[in-house]
């Protein structure tokens, strides 16, 4: 018995749905988890892991709702927490969000859904595409078909991929147009210090695909320079071994969307910084000012798009008057951020914002320095310089369409002022 | 997806009244889409906590059905009420035993899945044979989920997964032709295990079955990857070919995307790392392991937590694993705060000359942060940076002066608290910021800092010209200070006196004054009592303890102890790795005694963190100098004049004694012990009378109890040179290994180390081998080895056998010792009168075994007094007929196994001996300890 039960909790500490494996627990085991959320200053700052008398509570917090496990035995607290994030990763496929009303608009298909996927706290079938095979997900199709011809929406044979040695691909796929989409995505994470020196900086990158391919291919990547790559993770469909010796990712891929890789380029090596921030922020004689310069950095030509600055003001905080050169702020008073969305940055136009902020008579907050935040979009870029090298397909004879979309982002890109 | 309109919160719709009434009506209907709805909208009020359970007779009847929906929702409701209607449930059965035959294999499972779910003792009677079929089904399917019922059915009766032999069938699971069916066994097995270790006997894990695991690995699901890695870690391997095998083939698990795989991975590499010599391969190794470790910190905030605590414990086992990842662990402003707080116990473990500027600069603009807690740990982080990394010292320093600048309250307080640590670990170098220190004394508020800052003023008094005033001013409101304050202004007033006796002279009886007759605290007033006897018997002896130039303190000091490390290693990625704790201190049903054990270990593990008692310290440095000089100054006759002249040197019978709880002795009885204790010679010894008081605070052995004489257990001949004999006792309430080690060889020997093996009684070393090194050629070298019972538990045969390991410079050398069963009676083994008789009735006979033990001709009394000596208690005592004596004994082990007694002594006659316990094993050990202390 891994997981005893699981309590679905929302923002305002309402238990809306329990699910036990074993015998039932008391909702009032709970009790400790709603201090420690009494206590947090934000709903983040919950502890994962709390114990009781008896029990342990394991949580995650994720799109509003806390979902908290319970067990009384030595545990592995990431199994529960990787198995809480799988739920909530499958339910927002089926539903397409994950909120409170969505899972109480679909209560009976949860219920069906956690049952099949823990059996007395052990995981049973967690694949996303052996669960839609058992339990049909309820989209509108699938409720005219059962309504026309009373077929429900429950398997009654077992899914042939269920103990196949490829469990997260079902048999029998057929597609008229075999395509297979392969986005090449890095996340720039950075710390910056007010004089502009890079503290850290590391590169998340993930290979998302989209794989419409018929029957059972067997596929091939390389990498121009895979040296790159020394922490990586992979889809378990990835042959482990075979990247180990040659670098090279074979794979059998699932059907649909899914993650193939996801690797790490770590603080150790030079990471391309693709912006520039210059940041003034400070607050003297009862009002606080603002300069903040944006431009490119090291971007191979690339333009940089979808560009946000967001400036966390301290509490005392009550309004702000900024000019900016391109683009728009706003200024919300209940979060106290302060949001400059730059979009495009035009190669001949520094974008600056100039401005004050009002403080109410008396307040001090000399002290504060808020860290900016900045998002951006660069296409056609892989910051770390990753290429793909070839795609190849074995196993099937059709020719199909493959095509490979490289982006670089703003992960956790920060400015500190 | 799309969400329909036809949304099931309309199930929730029914609150009206006679609800259950309608509901009743329509689970009977004759209507196969009423009957699905209705059970529905039952299932729908049961997971929000609505109480259904009169509808279950109604629900059971829609059970049969060839709707596999409404099939599965039947069986939803009963799992959940099943306990609640144990007779209605039987009604089930029928139907269960029906789906276990039936030609779909998903029914098949769902129906023995389903039954084990059912935690109703009367139903697994039905359950076995059913169960037997699915476990060796054609269908792999059928199987696995068969595997998890076995689990289902031992937690629910243990006994009978044992008499139907499930065990073994399980066991044979394990080498399945399908990898889930493997994973779910062995997934199976380790719970079965953690409530029942005795049924490791019947599912044995050797080679063959590891090496099936390990291609079972590559295959079975992310989940079933996890329950394997952990089973692996409980297998040793044969040797070091094996290891590095193992090692090899789980290293892509490193690669996984599943967080739970990569860590448990780690687990079983940073295990079989210490069993390997090939310094080369496990460079390679720890080069592999650092990337996936930085990689969890990208990933949720619940996981990098976990992640964090686990690194914590990699980061002290083996430090170079991480060693240049020290930017991965730096904080971003939105990370939570339990992530942030972690991410700085690790960036210290890891700051180094090479790196310290950086960190030191992160620091600094951590503690401008707004949270209060995260902005405390960092600013002690910064002294800890100054006492671990000695060439940053100066440069914390003035970062630490820069922050008190700012006046944040808070910030000014927690430096003070550090620069104290600074100033212990680098004396007489940072002096002069002392007068920036002084000018905040007025904001401090907080006991840990006034105490700092007080020590501070007593241990620099001769530099501060207001030094008495400083303290004057704190001892104004004595009383209203924490308990940690006072002891501190206690002894900072003394030192001042010892220092400039002329000035002070009021001060000091004030204080003594304070904490001897006006405070409740026993703490405080004994340290008032030691000081003021100190003081009026030799000020030189009082000068010499006090102003004693204090031990350097360590560089880390909240590190984990080796041993327990070692034992946290090997549970990495459990609880007792976020906890930092072994399974045994907090999760139940373990065995208690080691629970004890391992809560000390944790608690002298967090008390060890900064806080310098310097006092404890002082007597142990008086015990290594020895009799104080006798070469007495002017100011220190001056000392004494005032005391003698003023101060009576209080006697027992005129010092009152105003509390009840703490002690029933004399102060001066306690003093004298102390002295007596410390051999302080002179003044101190004259007024010591050591009697035999209960408070042997000092001498180190109670002389009677047995301790065989040391045997050679590695002859030369086997060690290349190295000699070892041994004996076990048992001293001061802990276990001890008596050693010595004669070297035979030509050569010097050292690097001595040990290590023990699994063993019955959890036996381990509780401290590194400590041996004057090196060893001379034929000199041989004695130590004595502490030994603890928290170490891994095996039962072995015979039951006390121990296999050691000790390693020199040469080679490893293993050898096997019997442990002396007394050394393993417990002082706490005193069995209440009253409850001893019952505790005998309860033991069934069968349990009891006769001996007759040889003949002794020591008396009633002392066969009474050596028994005891050895922590075999005499519970009671009775005159038999025929001039028979009666002893009623009781012993404990440490594990808490209980042994009672009945010694039967007749004049002229051979004793005879009735043992009875509940744990027979031990039975015959007690008898062969008994006989040993008689015949000693």
């Amino acid at each position: 018995m891994l997981i005893n039960s699981i309590f679905f909790i929302n923002h305002s500490g309402d238990i809306f749905l329990e699910k036990h494996w074993r015998s039932i627990v008391s909702r009032s085991v709970c009790d400790q988890f709603f201090d420690a959320q009494t206590k947090a200053p934000t709903p983040e700052d919950v502890p994962p892991i709390i114990t009781t008398n008896k029990n342990y509570l394991i949580s995650i917090y994720r799109e509003k709702i806390y979902l908290v496990a319970v067990t009384q035995m030595e545990v592995q607290p990431l199994f529960v927490i990787e198995f809480m994030h799988r739920v909530m990763d499958t339910f927002t496929e089926y539903f397409d969000e994950c909120t409170e009303s969505a899972i109480k608009d679909n209560i009976i298909v949860v219920y069906q859904l956690l049952e099949e996927m823990l059996d007395n706290g052990f995981p049973l079938a967690t694949e996303l595409n052996i669960l839609t095979e058992l339990i049909k997900p309820p989209t509108i199709i699938n409720k005219a078909v059962s309504m026309v011809t009373g077929k429900e929406g429950v398997s009654s044979v077992l899914p042939g991929s269920q103990l196949s040695n490829v469990p997260w691909r079902r048999q029998g796929v057929k597609y008229a147009n075999n395509e297979a989409y392969f986005d090449c995505i890095e996340d720039v994470d950075a710390i910056i210090d007010a004089s502009g020196t890079v503290v850290s900086a590391e590169i998340h990158g993930n290979i998302n695909c989209n794989v419409h391919l018929s029957g059972m291919p067997d596929l091939s990547m390389s990498f121009i320079n895979p040296r790159l790559l020394d922490d990586v993770s992979f889809h378990p469909c990835v042959r482990l071994k075979r990247w180990e010796n040659e670098k090279i990712l074979s794979f059998v891929p699932p059907d649909g969307c899914f993650v193939l890789m996801s690797y790490h380029i770590s603080t150790q090596n030079q990471v391309a910084i693709p912006v520039y921030v210059r940041a003034m922020i400070n607050f003297k004689d009862g009002m606080g000012k603002v300069d903040i310069t944006v431009g490119p950095k090291q971007t191979l030509g690339k333009t940089v798009d979808n560009v946000v600055i967001t400036v966390p003001m301290p509490k005392e905080v009550t309004g702000c008057s900024m000019t900016t050169s391109v683009g728009t702020y706003t200024f919300d008073p209940v979060s106290k951020q302060l949001r400059w969305d730059i979009g495009k940055i035009q190669p001949l136009k520094v974008p600056t914002m100039r401005g004050s902020c009002t403080l109410p008579a008396g307040a001090q907050c000399k002290d504060a320095h808020p860290t900016i935040h900045v998002d951006f979009k660069i296409m056609q870029l892989a910051v770390s310089g990753l290429k793909v090298n070839r795609l190849d397909m074995f196993n099937e004879n059709y020719k199909p369409f493959k095509g490979v979309k490289y982006i670089t982002k703003a992960g956790n890109f920060q400015v500190r002022t | 997806m799309m969400t329909g309109k036809m949304s099931d919160s309309k199930y929730f719709n029914t609150q009206k009244k006679g609800e259950i009434y309608e509901l009743k009506a329509e689970l009977n209907s004759d209507k196969k889409e009423k009957k699905k709805e209705a059970v529905k909208k039952v299932i729908a009020s049961m997971t929000v906590g609505k109480d259904v359970s009169a509808l279950f007779t109604d629900v059971t009847m829609c059970m049969q059905t060839d709707n596999l929906e409404l099939k599965k929702l039947v069986y939803l409701y009963l799992i959940n009420y099943a306990k609640t209607q144990p007779d209605l449930a039987i009604l089930a059965v029928n139907t269960f035993v029906k789906d276990c035959e039936d030609p779909n294999p998903l029914i098949r499972a769902l129906a023995v899945r389903t039954m084990g779910c059912i935690r109703v003792e009367k139903i697994t009677e039905y359950l076995c044979e059913p169960l037997r079929k699915c476990l060796k089904d054609e269908d792999p399917y059928v199987r696995k989920t068969a595997a998890v019922c076995v689990a289902k059915l031992h937690d629910i009766s243990a006994a009978r997964v044992e008499d139907q032999g499930f065990l073994e069938t399980l066991g044979e699971l394990l080498c399945d032709s399908n990898p889930m069916v493997v994973a779910n066994a062995v997934a199976a097995i380790s719970e079965i295990l953690d409530t029942n270790p005795n049924a490791a006997k019947q599912v044995n894990i050797d080679t063959p079955t590891v090496n099936k695991l390990l291609t079972a690995l590559n295959e079975c699901t992310e989940w079933g990857q996890i329950f394997i890695l952990d089973s692996l870690n409980n297998y040793s391997p044969r040797d070091e070919k094996e290891c590095i095998s193992i090692c090899e083939r789980i290293t892509p698990r490193l690669a996984h995307a599943n967080a739970a795989v990569v860590l448990s991975a780690v687990k079983v590499l940073m295990k079989l790392m210490d069993q390997i010599a090939n310094s080369e391969f496990v460079q390679m190794l720890q080069k592999k392991l650092a990337p996936p470790l930085v990689t969890l910190l990208s990933a949720e905030a619940e996981i990098q937590y976990v992640a964090l605590r686990n690194i914590n414990l990699v980061v002290q086992k083996r430090p170079d694993i991480l060693k240049h990842e020290i930017k991965a662990f730096f904080v971003k402003y939105n990370d939570p705060i339990y992530v942030k707080l972690e991410k700085l116990d690790i960036m210290i473990r890891l700051a180094a000359q090479s790196n310290i500027a950086q960190v030191l600069a992160e620091l600094k603009e951590y503690a401008t942060e707004v949270d209060v807690d995260f902005v405390r740990k960092a600013v002690r982080a910064i002294g800890r940076c100054a006492i671990k990394v000695e060439p940053s010292a100066e440069k914390c320093v003035t970062t630490l002066l820069e922050l008190i600048q700012t006046k944040v309250n808070y910030v000014v307080q927690e430096a003070i608290v550090v620069i104290k640590d600074i100033f212990r670990k680098y004396p007489n170098k940072y002096e002069t910021i002392i007068s920036t220190l002084c000018e905040n004394l007025d904001s401090l508020d907080e006991p840990e800092a006034r105490a700092a800052m007080i020590w501070i003023v007593g241990e620099y008094a001769e530099r501060i010209d207001n030094a008495d005033e400083i303290l004057q001013s704190f001892l104004d409101g004595f009383h209203d200070e924490n308990t940690q304050v006072q002891l501190q202004l206690l002894t900072a007033i003394v030192k001042l006196f010892l220092k400039k006796p002329q000035e002070t002279q009021e001060l000091v009886q004030k204080v003594l004054s304070l904490a001897t007759q006006d405070s409740d605290n026993p703490d405080l007033r004994d340290r008032g009592y030691i000081y003021w006897r100190l003081l009026s018997t030799d000020p030189a002896a009082a000068k010499e303890v006090v102003l004693a130039e204090k031990p350097l303190i360590s560089e880390e000091t909240d590190l984990i102890e080796p041993t327990l490390l070692d034992e946290l290693i090997c549970h990495i990625s459990s609880l007792a790795s976020v906890y930092h704790k072994p399974p045994a201190a907090f999760v139940e049903g373990r065995v208690p005694v080691r629970k004890i054990q391992v809560n000390r270990n944790a608690e002298g593990a967090a008390e060890a963190d900064h806080h310098i008692e310097e006092d404890d310290r002082t007597y142990s440095e008086v015990e290594e100098t020895g009799a104080p000089q006798q070469e007495v100054g002017g100011g220190d006759l001056l000392i004494g004049d005032l005391l003698s002249l003023d101060y009576p040197a209080p006697t027992p019978a005129a010092q009152p004694v105003n509390n009840n709880t703490y002690q029933q002795q004399p102060v001066a009885d306690l003093l004298g012990d102390i002295f007596g204790g410390m051999d302080l010679g002179g003044g101190a010894a004259a007024v010591a009378a050591p009697t035999s008081s209960p408070m042997d605070l000092f001498s180190l052995s109670a002389p009677t109890n047995y301790v065989a004489p040391q045997q050679v257990v590695l002859p030369a001949a086997r060690a290349k040179g190295l000699e070892v004999s041994a004996t076990f006792a048992r001293r001061n309430k802990g276990i001890f290994m008596d050693l010595t080690l004669a070297n035979k060889t030509m050569m010097g020997m050292s690097g001595f180390a040990v290590q023990f093996n699994k063993n019955s009684f959890g036996l381990a070393p509780g401290a590194p081998l400590s041996v004057n090194c090196p060893v001379l050629p034929n000199v041989s070298a004695s130590t004595s080895l502490p030994i603890v019972t928290t170490g891994p538990v095996m039962k072995m045969e015979p039951l006390l056998k121990v296999q050691i390991a000790i390693k020199n410079d040469i080679d490893v050398f293993y050898f096997e010792c019997v442990v002396p069963a007394y050394v393993l009676f417990v002082e706490e083994g005193s069995m209440e009168r009253n409850l001893f008789p019952q505790m005998w009735r309860e033991i069934p006979d069968e349990k009891e075994k006769q001996f007759s033990l040889p003949f002794t001709n020591k008396t009633q009394e002392q066969v009474e007094q050596s028994l005891t000596a050895n922590n075999v208690f005499v519970v009671a005592t009775r005159q038999g007929g025929d001039g028979e004596h009666l002893i009623y004994t009781s012993v404990k082990f440490t594990n808490g196994i209980w042994v009672l007694g009945e010694l039967r002594l007749a004049a002229g006659a051979a004793p005879t001996l009735a043992l009875k316990t509940q744990t027979v094993a031990a039975i015959s050990e007690v008898h062969s300890a008994i006989c040993t202390i008689l015949a000693n």
